[in-house]
């Protein structure tokens, strides 16, 4: 293993710490949170478009 | 193989229906495994005080995308508009909204970003402005298309806004060089020893790569529809082949 890839977080580490990010959580899961709403958006509006297209096709036939 | 007949949109559709889950499997996994060694490996910093930069995987991958996106659409449509191709006007019009949206995760995971370390959500700072611009040139693009009642006609002003347009991209690309900015330097320079180390430095590639082939996905499925929205009345949709 090269350096920096060993784990070094110190074995106390727990989840609270770990969602709290130093103090920084507002804006590391505010950044995380946007990014998964902002495509998570993309997709459903995508798969509406997707099925309406399917439908005025089959409506043709 | 004759990859011109790949260039008519009714080989394109199906071709493009096989392709789609080569691109949003491996989207996922590696969305996965970039957070996880983002999140669970690189915080070999954890402790101190530095826990903010893990904005950056996100971040620096959402503001490649957004300029990536736009100069492949501006081809796209230049190509669509000199060689009368509509299926590269459509694959323009396809890439501008997964363009945009990128475009905006990476204004506010900027803000996100800026607030904790230069005290501040927004900046008239040149890199900002710029990209502001990209997403109004996107955003201009996007409803110039939609106004235009013909489809074709939509594609060729849409091409001249997108080509013009790209004069930005290198502005954005070279504002931290040119002047002086609250934004810093390109955290990754070809050819020289980068700053991040090695964990880091993965999970923002990784997180690059899972964009990337999002992108791709979604942007061939949105190409399908454009597609069946726009030749719904060729003898090839009407017949059911899609």
């Amino acid at each position: 293993m090269p350096p920096g890839w060993r784990k070094e977080q110190p074995e106390s580490m727990n989840w609270s710490e770990f969602f709290s990010m130093g103090g920084y959580g507002l804006y590391v899961w505010g950044s995380y949170l946007t990014a998964l709403m902002v495509l998570g958006v993309e997709v459903v509006l995508l798969m509406r478009r997707w099925k309406s297209c399917k439908r005025i096709n089959r409506d043709r036939d | 193989m004759n990859w011109y007949k790949y260039s008519s949109p009714s080989a394109f559709y199906p071709l493009a229906g096989k392709m789609i889950p080569w691109f949003a499997i491996p989207a996922a996994i590696l969305f996965a495994l970039a957070l996880y060694i983002g999140f669970f490996v690189a915080p070999a910093m954890a402790g101190d005080q530095n826990q903010v930069y893990h904005i950056i995987f996100i971040h620096v991958a959402a503001a490649w995308i957004g300029m990536f996106l736009y100069v492949l659409m501006a081809i796209y449509a230049g190509i669509g508009w000199a060689f009368n191709a509509r299926l590269a006007s459509m694959m323009a019009s396809s890439l501008s909204i997964t363009g945009a949206l990128f475009t905006l995760i990476s204004l506010i995971t900027g803000a996100f970003w800026g607030k904790p370390t230069w005290g501040t959500w927004w900046a008239w700072d040149a890199r900002i402005t710029s990209t502001l611009i990209l997403l109004f040139l996107y955003i201009g693009f996007i409803s110039l298309q939609s106004a235009i009642d013909d489809p074709r006609r939509a594609d060729r002003a849409g091409a001249v806004l997108a080509i013009v347009g790209v004069i930005n991209v290198p502005i954005i690309y070279f504002s931290v060089q040119w002047w002086n900015t609250l934004h810093q330097g390109a955290t990754i320079r070809l050819l020289e020893k980068p700053e991040m180390t090695g964990p880091m430095l993965a999970a923002m590639f990784l997180m690059l790569a899972a964009c990337w082939l999002y992108s791709i996905a979604v942007v061939l499925i949105r190409l399908r529809c454009i597609i069946l929205e726009r030749e719904q009345n060729a003898a090839w949709v009407a017949e059911g082949a899609a």
